[in-house]
């Protein structure tokens, strides 16, 4: 059914649909719709969950792996500082191999105070073990957080998925939203190392040095599995509804002599800059890339490469300008544009593209303009 | 792409007026997308949403520079903000007021929301309604269609009161 939803709504819809068994959540803003709409689909009926309202996010990342580990569907949603108050769980949920799926409405990490959007807050949480997708409209909102629970509950990964979203830009954003039936989409979910009181076994004990790096390993050989898991889950998905989705979703890159990488609406609004400098004879082309782990692979040789990141890491760089370094031997032009909200338009990406300086690192409205 | 700058005050429905406006024109087979511009709000305050409409999915995420037409719900935001800064040329204005008021040259249309809510008992908390009825407005000045801005209206209220406001700001909208 077409309708007009935020991105909030549209989290909510997937997941009533994707149906867990529990939702453990607290609220947060530019969160809170989500678990609120679940829990009115909870109250209506509409959604046969049990929704347990819990007095942190600490706790209702543990709530979600209490229930996980006995083999159920879970979802929780957060944003920002509810996201680090779970650090500790997060990292827990990976590490025991439940595939919880988590919405994550992307915002800034005060202080400053800032409810507005940006990347640093999910990027923090990269090293976990958890898959990151990062959505640019309400609809890949949705088809993403229904496409989470397959891929996450897939034998091959058993890992847990993070869906994120720009904080207002997309989650309470209105836009077209064209729901589907999802038949048998996402299969039962059968967790082989569920508790079984018939067959006690130990969980989380003391893993030794002699163990413990086996189970790093394992970790890191399913999030190497997961990237065909996530084509396969993307084609079928293609296959069924019509959406086509991939790692890094390219626009007018063929002939590309510059391209355009960046993430979540910023990667949409780059399309629009791509339109306006192919206008003016800059052969450009845009790349959003779309899962941030497990890291995709980029065609850039041979072209400039701006790069823009909506975070930092301090003391380093932008996340991306310095993984496209490393991965692909890239020298882009990085532009830390966006941080907390602050308005960026396709003029200024044409813009950053137009004045590049390959290797240079530039702060949009800090540094005097390009 | 045809781009519309709501200005209103905290509370006074003009988020959902541009859901609606948004939901109506994709009613009429078209893309479009709302968002209201998210501060530090507070009832009363002066606010603004956003709807861009256009024959193609809409890649832009920015608040609108240059709008086509300026729909002021409360006049009074005037006295605060410039609802005319960045008009395109040749944009429109559409006011809650009884009459059109000089606007720079822009063409302005004028319509009583606030009255019509009253007339029709549209008053919620003891403030009049003004997001359904204006969708008749936008419908008269041919943004959306009149069967869309009700559909749209129905999707979203059962109170049958809503449409019939929206149909009389159809009627009565002064350009």
């Amino acid at each position: 059914m077409l309708t007009v939803a935020t991105g909030n709504k549209a989290v909510a819809t997937a997941v009533k649909q994707a149906c867990p068994s529990v939702v453990a959540a607290y609220p947060i803003t530019p969160q809170t719709e989500i678990v609120e709409q679940i829990a009115e689909f909870v109250t209506s009926g509409e959604l046969k969950s049990q929704y347990i309202p819990v007095e942190s996010e600490h706790s209702a990342m543990a709530a979600c792996i209490g229930a996980s580990v006995t083999g159920v569907r879970t979802f929780t949603a957060t944003s920002s500082h509810g996201l680090h108050y779970m650090h500790e769980m997060v990292n827990w949920a990976a590490g025991a191999r439940l595939p919880i799926v988590m919405a994550n409405v992307n915002r800034a990490l005060g202080p400053g105070w800032n409810i507005w959007a940006e990347h640093t807050d999910a990027f923090q949480e990269r090293d976990t073990g958890w898959l990151q997708v990062y959505v640019g409209s309400v609809q890949e909102a949705y088809d993403a957080t229904l496409m989470a629970f397959r891929i996450a509950e897939h034998e091959s990964v058993l890992l847990p998925v993070m869906v994120n979203l720009d904080g207002f830009l997309l989650s309470h954003s209105m836009h077209p939203l064209q729901t589907v039936e999802i038949g048998d989409f996402i299969p039962p979910i059968r967790l082989p190392h569920a508790i079984d009181t018939a067959h006690p076994m130990g969980y989380g004990t003391l893993t030794g040095p002699d163990q413990y790096f086996r189970l790093r390993w394992d970790i890191e050989r399913s999030m190497r599995d997961s990237v065909g898991v996530i084509r396969e889950t993307e084609r079928e998905f293609a296959k069924r509804f019509g959406r086509r989705y991939d790692a890094v979703e390219e626009y007018r890159c063929e002939d590309a002599e510059v391209v355009v990488v960046a993430m979540g609406t910023l990667g949409k609004e780059a399309e629009v800059a791509v339109d306006l400098l192919r206008e003016e004879g800059v052969p450009a082309g845009s790349m959003r890339i779309r899962w941030l782990r497990p890291f995709p692979r980029l065609d850039l040789s041979g072209r400039d490469v701006v790069a823009i990141d909506r975070d930092y890491s301090f003391g380093f760089g932008g996340v991306i300008a310095r993984s496209l370094a490393a991965t692909e031997g890239a020298k882009p032009f990085s532009v830390i544009a966006g941080l907390g909200g602050q308005e960026v338009t396709y003029d200024d990406i044409a813009g950053f593209v137009r004045s590049r300086r390959p290797g240079e690192e530039y702060w949009f409205g800090v540094m005097p303009d390009v | 792409m045809y781009e519309v700058r709501i200005h209103s005050r905290g509370g006074q429905g003009g988020v959902t007026a541009a859901r609606l406006l948004a939901l109506a024109a994709i009613r009429d087979g078209k893309y479009a997308t709302a968002c209201p511009f998210y501060g530090a709000e507070r009832r009363g305050a002066p606010v603004v949403s956003y709807v861009r409409i256009d024959d193609r999915p809409i890649r832009v995420y920015s608040q609108i520079r240059h709008p086509d037409l300026v729909l002021v719900l409360d006049p009074s935001v005037m006295d605060v903000v410039d609802v005319l800064s960045g008009m395109k040329p040749g944009g429109r204005v559409l006011m809650n007021a009884g009459e059109p008021r000089e606007m720079k040259g822009f063409p302005t249309c004028a319509v009583d929301l606030t009255g019509i809510a009253l007339r029709e008992n549209l008053v919620v908390a003891g403030s009049p309604i003004l997001n359904t009825p204006v969708l008749g407005a936008l419908a008269k000045m041919g943004v959306i269609t009149l069967e869309s801005a009700k559909m749209a209206i129905q999707e979203m209220f059962s109170d049958m009161r809503n449409v019939a406001a929206a149909e009389a700001a159809y009627r009565e909208l002064v350009a």
